[in-house]
């Protein structure tokens, strides 16, 4: 995935690919109508190690505390719902034990609200992070980050004003038995769909390029008078504003949020972004979402047959990546099947760029 | 000599107690090829790093056709036209060559909007004309990882070049090159000077190289400015001998 030879447009082969995809997804809660959180959890999964590779992978900044935009994305949407109604201390310190009958018209006004602030407030921070954050590197990046989610999620626990350790009971779908699911599934899958459909368009911009010699030498790209912190501010920011989606939808679609275990679970999900993209292979369009789906899917097995050593397993896994297996399965296939990924490799630069342009 | 595009007055650099640069003062000509030279650890690649703002300094002024810039960052300094290579070579080792390029043009005046935009076939032709140039084209699509030590030093005077800089400091650009090489090398920094109309400040080891290459050469000895003139007079100048030879 490069500036070079790739492009946003497709092959007729990949537009088959995709749309296949496209159908799967579509079909599958009419398929599977028990699991369709279940599989919504799965889109979300997508998203979270397609916005960790942007950093992790094309810039090889590595960082652990991105769980940090999805739960500010789902405190944020939920306050903004809650308030275009009601006195949110009020609601939060009721604990769910007062009623609100939100009308559908209010339910849906405060949603399209609270997404729209979900993405905006996480970019926000993000911008304002990356002043202080980037001036570090390496393991100490990743620590610093890691510092700034449990912060993030110890100061919410304790804000009663969105609940604290208590949490906030999310307003009610108005809709029939179903609905709910079917609706959240849409917007969880649709938010993958623009994510991926957007990051295939960034990599295949000069953003692609200075990325990637950020992640391979700093300070010679520096030297070359890169503007290296805009980069890293805009690909911070672009993890931040799907995250903080996902977050809300997340929130919404569990009907019930607390700051340890929903919204910024640094121990699960947050691991989770960085195991998932390993595994498929970081520094690859393809790879976040070929891992996170085989990790899904080992995710389930583990949670059904080997209930109370799960994480021992998923542990066992991430070590075995780690250890045996850095390059990821993208990464792999790279190595073995280099002809899947040559494009247009025999064409000198410029014709290669013609060719990119109209393929 | 025409009027100094590099100016340095006074400059003084210490580690902790080792004073690197003590009251060093010089002048690079705007079109000229300029070589400072000088026993190991005299102070050379300091002096680079001062000039291209890789640290501050501890007195004295820097100036790039008049402008103070002693106080700008790596990346401020480049964006005005002034770039430096590395003595350790360094390029974009998991990327080709043609990449390489792309990534080294002048980041000058590039705004935020830039990052959305693709490259268009005018920068992949110049790229492609440096790569022939530096006599890379053959292998503009192979991973610069894996070129020799000597073509990555050509890849990186080559991605110098795309950046059209006003004046390149060049850290040892022969050491560890093959006497081959070195030939075709000192060939293409004349023309890139005098083609290109880009003022070279080398940083060199190899007498025959700089006494052929530079027309005023400054040396160095113990971080501090030992004699200056043409490459004649600097060959048969009995301190740069001694300082050499370690007589000092």
């Amino acid at each position: 995935m490069s500036a070079l030879t790739s492009s946003f447009a497709m092959t007729r082969r990949s537009l088959a690919l995709h749309l296949a995809l496209l159908a799967a997804g579509v079909a599958a809660p009419f398929v599977f109508p028990g699991h369709t959180i279940q599989i919504a959890i799965f889109w979300v999964f997508v998203l979270f190690a397609l916005t960790w590779d942007i950093m992790g992978g094309q810039m090889g900044y590595n960082s652990l505390g991105n769980i940090l935009f999805f739960g500010l994305g789902m405190y944020v949407c939920a306050v903004a719902q809650i308030a275009i109604v009601y006195d949110v201390a009020q609601y939060t310190a009721a604990n769910g034990a007062v009623r609100v009958d939100f009308s559908p018209k209010e339910y849906f006004q405060g949603l399209a609200l609270g997404i729209v602030l979900s993405a905006l407030v996480p970019v926000l921070f993000a911008v304002v992070l990356s002043w202080v954050l980037f001036g570090l590197r390496g393991p100490y990046y990743a620590i610093g980050t890691l510092g700034v989610a449990i912060a993030a999620a110890e100061l919410t626990n304790s804000w009663n004003y969105v609940g604290g350790g208590m949490g906030i009971a999310m307003p009610v779908f108005p809709g029939g038995p179903g609905m709910r699911e079917r609706f959240f599934y849409a917007a969880c899958m649709l938010a993958t769909v623009l994510c991926y459909l957007f990051l295939r368009w960034l990599y295949s911009k000069r953003f692609s390029l200075a990325v990637n010699a950020i992640r391979d030498d700093e300070d010679k790209a520096e030297a070359l008078g890169l503007h290296t912190s805009r980069y890293k501010m805009v690909a911070w920011a672009v993890s931040a504003f799907f995250l903080g989606i996902a977050g809300a939808l997340f929130g919404n679609m569990t009907g019930f949020i607390e700051p340890m275990e929903t919204a910024f679970p640094t121990l699960t999900f947050g691991i989770f972004m960085v195991a998932m993209t390993l595994l498929g292979g970081k520094g690859t369009l393809w790879g976040p979402i070929v891992g996170s789906t085989l990790f899904y899917a080992l995710r389930e097995v583990t949670w059904t047959y080997l209930l109370g050593w799960q994480y021992v397993a998923l542990g066992v896994l991430i070590i075995i990546n780690v250890v045996y297996f850095q390059q990821g399965i993208m990464g792999w296939l790279r190595q073995r099947r280099p002809q899947w990924f040559a494009s247009r490799a025999e064409t000198p630069a410029s014709k290669a760029l013609e060719t990119g342009g109209k393929a | 000599m025409s009027a100094p595009v590099v100016e340095v007055q006074g400059v003084t650099k210490a580690f902790g107690g080792v004073v690197a640069n003590r009251n060093v003062s010089l002048k690079v000509a705007e079109g000229s090829i300029t070589g400072l030279i000088g026993p190991n650890g005299s102070g050379k690649t300091t002096l680079f790093n001062s000039i291209v703002g890789q640290h501050p300094v501890d007195a004295g002024s820097i100036r790039f056709s008049g402008e103070e810039i002693s106080r700008l960052s790596v990346q401020q300094i480049a964006r005005l036209g002034m770039l430096r290579t590395f003595q350790q070579t360094r390029i974009f080792s998991k990327m080709d060559c043609v990449r390489n390029l792309l990534i080294s043009l002048s980041h000058r005046g590039s705004e935020w909007g830039d990052m959305f935009r693709r490259y268009d076939a005018q920068d992949m032709e110049r790229a492609d004309r440096l790569l022939e140039f530096v006599g890379l084209y053959s292998k503009r699509l192979q991973i610069a990882g894996s070129l020799s030590f000597g073509q990555q030093k050509l890849l990186e005077f080559a991605m110098a070049l795309m950046n059209e800089p006003r004046v390149l400091l060049l850290d040892e650009p022969t050491a560890g090159i093959n006497p081959t090489l070195i030939n075709g090398l000192i060939d293409r920094l004349k023309r890139a000077n005098a083609e290109f109309g880009i003022t070279l400040f080398v940083i060199e080891h190899n007498m025959r190289v700089i006494m052929n290459l530079a027309s005023h050469i400054y040396c160095m000895s113990r971080g501090e400015l030992l004699a200056e003139g043409p490459p004649a007079r600097i060959q048969d100048d009995q301190r740069v001998i001694d300082a050499y030879l370690g007589a000092h």
